[in-house]
């Protein structure tokens, strides 16, 4: 076979590579470089940045030989889900405070999974808040108030 | 004998009752995340960092490394039970194992695995003991030049151990030392990568980042295609090995535990090496090589003690040096430094309790495990069957609590959510997030002992050539890195990691 062809997971992680790479490098032009008897702040990692670019055309460069297994499914249910659900957390937590958040991230990562049913979904995410607000609340007595400004009448 | 006194004080601090409680609690957790699958002991000590605050130092971090040993104890449990190992380092175990659960011998698989982890346990906490401290004494004489160097080894030692291509091994080294790098310069006070947001000039959390990274990206590789597991499982019945048994598992218990201990101290995840090497060892001096992957006992026997000595001695590098071998032992690292212990040859100086009061634990750790585990089998195996769907919103929930209570900055939960994405998107491009974690960790004080040996050295780099110790452990990196790109070498590498998958 005399075509060109790419392996395209290797393709895609030497391109990323490589503009991270780059993407560092010029943060890092922002910063003093110094001298390599007095290094500044944006020697090292300017090194680090050539090095990681590097890395990532030699990636590139061998996608073209290397085959290797498909990428395989993507589990775009599951980043809807689970991912917004530290953030949830991290908006939430000062305003409506501890345990409603807690409830609320739990239930959001609850349906992630397709075989979740809503009502288990909402008694797990009870059963865990309260079980939290024992241990980390009462038991750890961490410093967090239990309803936040949000919710108070 | 110094010896001695210094156990003794070690065994004193770690039996008082509450450092008994969590070495027990540690223990438990650590064997029920062996066991449950889909969440790694990296994830679950990133989770629980930040609850160890509370706790007195000595009894958190023998809380942590209970998690550590007991997880392996648990990963072998699935391992034999039904072929799945929980643990990397008890993929090989499986092999065996659950050929010999399928003849019905679950329960003896099960009691070698213990018994022979427990004697490699045994020794290989009396070799951290005894070598520890001279190590101490030879890692005083560093200076900036050999701590640099010390972690050149680590960061490509971490390469050679990883899975798949050695160039994306480096380029995940390279970009975990540039996040490490995220932040205040410490010489000069410039802020640096944090894209202008004030909430990150303490640099990344590490917590975020390794919950991110190992949990909730192995939770979305969990989630991509949901199957029920089977739980085809044999009868756990007679626990006790047959006469023939034990004959047959001793030489192999104690080749594993010499290959383990050597292997363990080696930067970069020694215990998973350990268990490989031993496999083959023993399959090749065996007389009957033919009965390996049928259920041989030294299959099971001489891979379990590896990989339990391999995860004992990978403490000595951590307690002597300060510098970690694997990312769970970074993680202890960030549990020193949360509690205001500063990792390295001093802390055995300083506070010696704490440092003979973890080795001592882990022994105790260990015999707990195995008066503990062989009971609960039946318990262990009832929680193989709860369900994944159940799990993920717990481990969710937690980890949010866990990373906001490190230092309550809410930023730290978007940096948990980001890295989630990444570390997926790394698994997904068939990269390995662990020499990522090591970088991370070790870009802070990598750049600070390189500015510092170049400030002593006034600007001459041969400084790492010239200086005896740096340019040894130069050399060792530099064989290593020429060895694992080594056509020979490389097939065998990638046929190992093969078998593994």
């Amino acid at each position: 076979m005399k075509s060109i062809s790419f392996d395209t997971t290797n393709a895609l992680c030497g391109g990323l590579l490589t503009a991270v790479g780059l993407f560092f490098a010029w943060q890092s032009f922002g910063l003093e470089l110094g001298t390599a008897f007095r290094m500044g702040p944006g020697y090292f990692p300017l090194v680090l940045s050539g090095v990681l670019t590097l890395l990532g055309v030699v990636i590139l460069v061998q996608s073209a030989r290397v085959h290797g297994e498909p990428m395989g499914p993507i589990a775009i249910r599951g980043m809807l889900f689970i991912l917004p659900a530290p953030i949830f957390f991290g908006l939430t937590v000062r305003g409506l405070g501890f345990v409603p958040a807690l409830f609320f991230t739990a239930l959001i990562a609850c349906f992630a999974s397709h075989r979740m049913r809503p009502l288990w979904a909402v008694a797990l995410s009870l059963a865990l808040t309260v079980f939290s607000v024992l241990v980390f609340s009462y038991g750890l007595q961490l410093p967090y108030q239990r309803f936040g400004p949000w919710v108070r009448f | 004998m110094d010896l001695v006194s210094n156990l003794a004080l070690g065994f004193a601090t770690a039996a008082s009752p509450a450092n008994l409680l969590f070495c027990l609690i540690g223990v438990l957790l650590g064997t029920l995340i062996g066991v449950l699958p889909g969440i790694g002991a990296t994830a679950t000590i990133a989770m629980l960092l930040p609850i160890t605050f509370q706790l007195e130092p000595v009894s958190s971090l023998i809380m942590l490394a209970g998690i550590y040993y007991g997880a392996q104890y648990g990963g072998s449990t699935t391992a034999i039970l039904i072929n799945m190992p929980g643990e990397s380092s008890s993929a090989v175990t499986a092999i065996d194992g659950y050929q010999m659960a399928r003849n019905g011998r679950a329960g003896a698989a099960l009691a070698i695995a213990a018994l022979g982890s427990f004697f490699a346990g045994t020794v290989a906490t009396f070799l951290v003991a005894i070598f520890a401290p001279p190590l101490t004494a030879i890692a005083l004489e560093f200076g900036a030049a050999e701590y640099f160097s010390l972690m050149i080894v680590g960061l490509v030692s971490s390469v050679a151990l990883a899975h798949g291509s050695i160039v994306k091994a480096l380029a995940m080294v390279a970009l975990g030392l540039l996040l490490g790098l995220v932040g205040t310069d410490i010489y000069t006070g410039t802020p640096r990568f944090t894209l202008g947001i004030r909430e990150y000039a303490d640099g990344l959390n590490f917590v975020g980042l390794a919950v991110g990274v190992f949990g909730i990206a192995e939770i979305l590789r969990n989630l991509e295609s949901e199957k029920t597991r089977e739980v085809l499982m044999a009868r756990v019945t007679d626990l006790m090995p047959s006469r023939d048994d034990f004959k047959r598992m001793l030489a192999p218990i104690l080749r594993g535990t010499v290959i383990g201990s050597a292997l363990g101290i080696l930067p970069g995840g020694g215990a998973i090496l350990a268990a490989f090497a031993s496999y083959t060892v023993e399959k090749r001096i065996s007389d009957r090589p033919q009965d390996f992957g049928r259920g041989a006992v030294a299959g099971v026997a001489g891979p379990e003690s590896a990989n339990n000595a391999g995860a004992q001695t990978s403490f000595i590098p951590l307690l002597t040096l300060g510098i970690p071998a694997n990312p769970v032992m970074a993680l202890m690292i960030g549990a020193m430094i949360i509690q205001g212990i500063v990792p390295g040859p001093n802390v055995a100086a300083e506070q010696p309790r704490l440092f003979w009061g973890i080795i001592a634990s882990m022994w105790i750790g260990n015999l707990m495990l195995v008066v503990l585990n062989l009971p609960l089998i039946g318990l262990w195996v009832k929680l193989l069957k709860v369900p994944y769907f159940i799990l993920f919103p717990i481990i969710m929930a937690f980890s949010s609590v866990g990373v906001y209570s490190v230092n309550a900055n809410v930023y730290d939960l978007y940096a948990v959510a980001f890295f989630g994405l990444v570390g997926y998107l790394l698994l997904k491009l068939r990269c390995e997030p662990a020499p990522l974690l090591l970088g991370f960790v070790l870009g802070p004080l990598l750049e600070e002992n390189l500015r510092r040996a170049m400030i002593l050295s006034r600007g001459d780099p041969t400084t790492f050539f010239t200086r005896p110790i740096s340019a040894t452990l130069l050399a060792i990196a530099a064989v290593v890195l020429v060895v694992v790109f080594l056509p020979a070498v490389k097939a065998k590498r990638e046929e190992v990691f093969v078998e593994e998958d």
